[in-house]
């Protein structure tokens, strides 16, 4: 019972976090019809910005450079906006000239600037793990974590954090996007593209404004994985930017509710799939994968998504 | 057959030797046309004359190779496409194009996406006057409404936009004979309360009769233009458009 409950909240917090990639992929992918394969090494920038922003110090292209220190919550804000912007010059100088191509262009045109982003990354901040500062606030005097006992399961103040973030994010984002006339125009955009620019929509705008949105939450993302797990690595966005793609296939590519929905299930049944199956934590990944293909072959839109054929 | 309540009188809209290719498709060769302030002005012509391509043209979806399009003063060639409705130029686009995952209701208020933070009561109001039946359906996703209230909604959702010049193109494809008939007399309605109006229609019939004057293409020139009234009995027109004899 014990161990049920904390693998639940283990996998309700890693759900949360691919869920917050996953809201990239199937918000780009509901305007443009593009899987943006760079949204893990976005998710990869900003674990590398918080932890830059909130050290004494930090190896940039080789050298030791004196650093802010700023409190993790402001450095998750900063990194958010920086990402942001970088997601939108990406949608500018990769995807944009390609908008009218077929759609394998862009998609390699994606994986080329996933490659490029993890190499920069790499010459930028070295290609070796480095750690992340401890959180004062989440860190006892001991170094420890603070955490909280529910039902059994140890529940750390980080892992707290991480869900009511994503929650208020997720809760945000639809408000957004039903409620408000940008997101309105967004609706209508990812629907027919031509008839929103007949309304007085710059769809181009409207573009760059979901790159920003998805790419900050990337970043969200990869600041709050960070501090949950100490490090960040050139790498390290590779595996969960694949996991959210699941995530969001597994929602309903397309669909905001469906990229949450997704994100929690994946995460949740990677953690019990990992503790309960034999030998189950070396299959962690597959797990994901084999979701991946039961998803594709029996229910291809995912759990909340409507039909491709759904248009007037 | 009724003329505006009040011609302003002046050119609103004039077209000059306007070339519109599709790739290597010439698909308007030289259209030259104008339309004044409070008319009511048809295209007709046979599928594939070009009628959707000079409103697409004129609304910016489209750019011309070369010719010029001045609207009250300014040359829309240059201005982009999200930017006319702005000016007063809003277009019912064929096959009606409504935001199918969208409610009635957002449809019209995407109508009126132009005009930020404007009061839009009235303008709901006019259209569910024009149109009882999208007050009904408001809160209906638009993908699931019928072929004729589909056209309702997407005239309704150019008339929220308060467009100095309307354009509709095909506005009674597909719909019931007495519907086409509704159609047309709601299109005059409009016009009488001061919105001049560009009609594209293969119903060259009912489309010359509501009109003030009309231009005839084929396959991406005008052969034609005339009042109304002098193409509903030009023999070129009776033969080619409206069946004959």
């Amino acid at each position: 019972m014990e161990q049920l409950t904390q693998q639940l909240v283990n996998g309700i917090m890693l759900g949360c976090l691919y869920a917050l990639i996953a809201v990239g992929y199937t918000m780009v992918y509901g305007i443009i019809e593009l899987i943006n394969f760079a949204f893990g090494e976005l998710f990869m920038f900003g674990a590398f910005i918080c932890i830059a922003l909130t050290s004494s110090e930090i190896s940039l292209f080789g050298s030791m450079v004196g650093m802010p220190q700023i409190s993790f919550f402001l450095a998750v804000i900063v990194s958010m906006l920086v990402v942001g912007l970088l997601g939108v010059a990406m949608e500018r100088l990769a995807y944009r000239p390609l908008r009218n191509a077929p759609r394998l262009a862009a998609l390699i045109s994606a994986i080329g600037m996933s490659i490029f982003l993890q190499n920069l990354a790499q010459s930028v901040f070295g290609s070796q793990q480095i750690k992340f500062p401890d959180i004062p606030v989440f860190t006892d005097s001991a170094g420890m974590a603070k955490a909280v006992t529910v039902l059994g399961a140890q529940v750390t103040y980080l892992q707290l954090f991480v869900v009511v973030v994503t929650v208020v994010a997720m809760i945000l984002l639809s408000l957004f996007v039903n409620r408000t006339r940008l997101g309105r125009a967004m609706r209508a955009s990812a629907q027919d593209k031509r008839t929103a620019a007949l309304m007085g929509v710059n769809v181009n705008g409207i573009i760059a404004v979901t790159f920003l949105i998805g790419s900050a939450m990337g970043a969200l993302a990869g600041g709050l994985y960070g501090a949950v797990y100490h490090f960040a690595r050139p790498d390290m966005g590779f595996v969960p930017g694949l996991k959210a793609f699941i995530a969001a296939v597994l929602g309903g590519i397309g669909n905001i509710p469906g990229a949450f929905l997704g994100g929690l299930l994946l995460g949740m049944v990677e953690s019990l799939g990992a503790a309960y199956i034999p030998g189950g934590s070396q299959y962690r990944d597959a797990i994901a994968f084999v979701i991946l293909i039961l998803i594709l072959s029996f229910k291809p839109t995912g759990l909340l998504g409507s039909p491709v054929s759904e248009k007037a | 057959m009724s003329g505006p309540v009040e011609s302003t009188g002046g050119k609103m809209l004039e077209l000059q030797q306007v070339h519109t290719y599709y790739g290597s498709i010439h698909a308007l060769k030289g259209i030259s046309l104008y339309i004044d302030r409070g008319e009511i002005v048809t295209l007709i012509g046979a599928n594939g004359a070009g009628k959707s391509t000079t409103l697409n043209t004129i609304s910016g979806v489209l750019r011309p190779r070369s010719g010029s399009i001045a609207y009250e003063g300014t040359e829309l060639t240059k201005v982009p496409a999200y930017h006319t409705v702005k000016l007063g130029l809003s277009q019912s686009p064929e096959g009606r194009r409504i935001f199918p995952r969208m409610s009635v209701k957002e449809n019209l208020e995407m109508g009126a996406y132009s005009r930020r933070g404007q009061e839009l009561k009235e303008d709901f109001q006019r259209v569910y006057d024009l149109f009882p039946v999208l007050l009904e359906r408001q809160s209906q996703p638009g993908g699931t409404l019928s072929g004729g209230e589909q056209q309702m909604l997407a005239m309704g959702r150019a008339l929220m936009a308060r467009p100095k010049l309307l354009m509709l193109d095909e506005p009674s494809m597909g719909l019931a004979p007495m519907l086409v008939e509704k159609i047309f007399e709601i299109i005059q309605e409009i016009n009488q309360q001061g919105t001049t109006i560009l009609l594209v229609e293969q119903n060259a019939h009912a489309a010359l009769e509501v009109s003030d004057r009309g231009y005839v293409l084929e396959t991406g020139s005008i052969v034609l233009s005339d009042t109304s009234q002098a193409l509903l009995v030009s023999p070129l027109v009776r033969e080619a458009y409206l069946g004959g004899a």
